[in-house]
């Protein structure tokens, strides 16, 4: 009986390190970290690609640009995903721990403003919504709306959607200390759908459903350059690629050096034109035809 | 002889053994003194270089906390200490009142039988995961709490306190009726026989008699409600302005801490001043706690 054991124990020992064995010999798994806004888009990327190439594994987590950006300057991943561009504070910890990133603009995202369906406002300036976000406009009074309180909601301060929305729309100043700081994208929309006097802003990708319809309860507002001219959807394809649409941002992947071996392979299959369609079903839009050319050079 | 000397051998064997027991204990018990010292020191050391760039008044006086700001890096902690008290004052108002009150219950009025299934449960309260309790805040208590104070949206300090109050009973709970159970059945017997009722025998004699216990008990749930991070995260809206009261979004210590140290880059005055509220809420929870200890000692040598 005792040996019996013994011989069982001995088979699981074998076993294991047979196992060990295998792992070890397969090919180190791809990192791929960093935007809330692009964890989604990048995931189903990944999952196509390695239906492909079952020999290249991918591995694809959130947490925020600021950290995606942070690992791939600490060299714990392979692709930094990112919705803003790199600050030069960051690329001067990058040159002193020796990396050079190369961007790559992997799909276009119209950020997209969103507010409770029931709410009557319906368009509004890119200087409002910094109004609004800064704290200087407080109620729905002065921009049309009913004479309540607004409720902001916005991304926590490691996103790229913050730094962006910060940067473009705010001015760079300081946001309101009263906007609730979101943990993602989906987190926001539902905080809005939930709260008749919401507003607040999000990747294109999170405010239409699978099928490309508006999700339900949230309306998405018309954004203008200024009071006096037009206003446009996020979800107007030829504004987006006219420039006209305001708060349009290129979606970022950076590696550390140029891209080899299978990182370069997953970001050609990424611009390629399967990959590209596959960005436009998960309501991003691909990338115009002057950054292709720009990403063909750097992948050279 | 033989004999003689096979038991002074086994004897000196038995006290081999009984040390070497004895100093495995002692290690044991030694290791979380040092865990304890070493987690502080470590606290101490990354906290400290915060103050070489933030002013120690700033930080403890002003209620701006804005590390990643384009116009002025503002690093005040006073919006989140008061934030962290409200919730947690709020959760103790909530939490003392039902916790007695279930306590006495158990004790004094309760069948055995009753008391035999309520308790188990009540400790298997303790067990649910804080992610969990989140969940219901955000789903269950914002929407209804926003219905009832008709505000748009529940992910407020009210919030917050109602899920700590609901995290702190079951430490309450258990530990108010453990000292009620405590105090000697001669008091009891005799404020009946002097003709007191039973609720004046529980007011007047009983939670007099145990109140120490009832205060540690208290004083440790507050300890829980003070650090606990994932409920409030999910739960309080992490606005960073200084709460106007219970029904404004607010941002606590713990919740500041989890928000920014994934994605702060390491060695910087962000990064600091993160283990900075992390040392202060460390102060808060050691006293806290040992206040509450000094008090259940007391209760305890009076037991004796």
């Amino acid at each position: 009986m005792n040996s019996r054991k013994l011989l069982l124990v001995g088979f699981l020992c074998l076993g294991l390190i047979a196992s060990a064995g295998t792992v070890s010999a397969q090919r180190k798994m791809m990192q791929i970290k960093g935007s809330d806004t692009l964890v989604n888009l990048v995931q189903i990327l990944a999952e196509v690609y390695m239906a492909k190439n079952p020999r290249n594994p991918i591995a694809v987590l959130g947490g925020g640009s600021g950290t995606g950006i942070a690992a791939l300057i600490n060299g714990t991943c392979d692709i930094a995903n990112h919705s803003r561009p790199i600050k030069d504070k960051e690329l001067q910890m990058a040159k002193d721990n020796g990396v050079t990133p190369h961007t790559f603009v992997i799909a276009v995202d119209g950020l997209s403003v969103i507010v409770n369906q029931n709410n009557p406002v319906s368009r509004l300036s890119i200087d409002q919504i910094g109004a609004m976000f800064r704290g200087e406009i407080k109620t729905w009074k002065e921009v049309g709306g009913p004479d309540k309180s607004i409720s902001l909601y916005g991304r926590q301060s490691n996103s790229g959607t913050y730094g962006f929305f910060q940067e473009y729309v705010l001015g760079n100043q300081n946001y309101s200390a009263d906007m609730k700081q979101m943990n993602g994208n989906a987190q926001i929309v539902e905080g809005v759908t939930a709260d008749k006097l919401g507003v607040g802003y999000v990747g294109v990708g999170y405010v239409v459903d699978a099928q490309g319809n508006v999700k339900k309860g949230i309306k998405i507002l018309k954004v203008s350059k200024d009071t006096d001219s037009a206003a446009y959807s996020p979800l107007d394809k030829a504004a987006i690629d006219s420039g006209d649409y305001p708060i349009a941002r290129g979606l970022l992947q950076s590696t550390a050096g140029g891209p080899k071996g299978a990182v370069l392979d997953f970001i050609t299959f990424e611009l390629s034109p399967e990959g590209q369609k596959i960005v436009e079903e998960e309501g991003f839009f691909p990338i115009g035809a002057g950054q292709m050319v720009e990403n063909t050079k750097k992948l050279k | 002889m033989v004999k003689k000397m096979i038991t002074t051998r086994r004897t000196s064997f038995i006290r081999f053994k009984e040390s070497a027991i004895r100093a495995f204990f002692f290690t044991n018990g030694i290791l979380a003194v040092f865990i304890l010292l070493g987690i502080f020191l470590f606290l101490l050391y990354t906290a400290f270089p915060a103050f070489r760039e933030i002013d120690i008044k700033e930080f403890f006086t002003s209620k701006n906390w804005d590390p990643t700001s384009p116009v002025k890096e503002e690093y005040g902690i006073l919006s989140m200490i008061v934030s962290t008290f409200l919730v947690t004052l709020g959760a103790l108002a909530i939490a003392v009142p039902i916790g007695i009150g279930v306590a006495s219950y158990l004790s004094d009025v309760a069948h055995w039988k009753v008391r035999e299934i309520v308790k188990p449960i009540v400790e298997i309260l303790a067990g649910i995961p804080s992610v969990v309790i989140g969940f219901l805040g955000i789903v269950l208590f914002g929407p209804a709490i926003a219905k009832i104070t008709g505000q748009s949206h529940g992910l407020n300090a009210i919030n917050g306190s109602i899920l700590l109050a609901v995290m702190a009973l079951p430490t309450i709970i258990s530990i108010s009726e453990d000292s009620l159970n405590a105090v000697p059945r001669a008091y009891k017997e005799a404020s009946l026989a002097l003709g007191a009722s039973r609720w004046q025998t529980l007011i007047r004699v009983k939670i007099p008699a145990a109140l120490s216990g009832i205060i540690a008990a208290v004083m440790l749930g507050m300890g829980r409600a003070i650090g606990e991070t994932m409920t409030v995260l999910m739960a309080t809206g992490n606005a960073p302005a200084f709460p106007r009261g219970f029904l404004s979004s607010i941002r606590t210590m713990t919740a500041t801490i989890a928000i920014e140290l994934g994605e702060v880059p390491y060695y910087t005055t962000h990064y600091y001043a993160l283990f900075a509220i992390g040392l202060v809420l460390f102060i808060i929870t050691f006293f806290v706690n040992l206040i509450s200890d000094i008090v259940l000692h007391k209760f305890q040598e009076r037991e004796l």
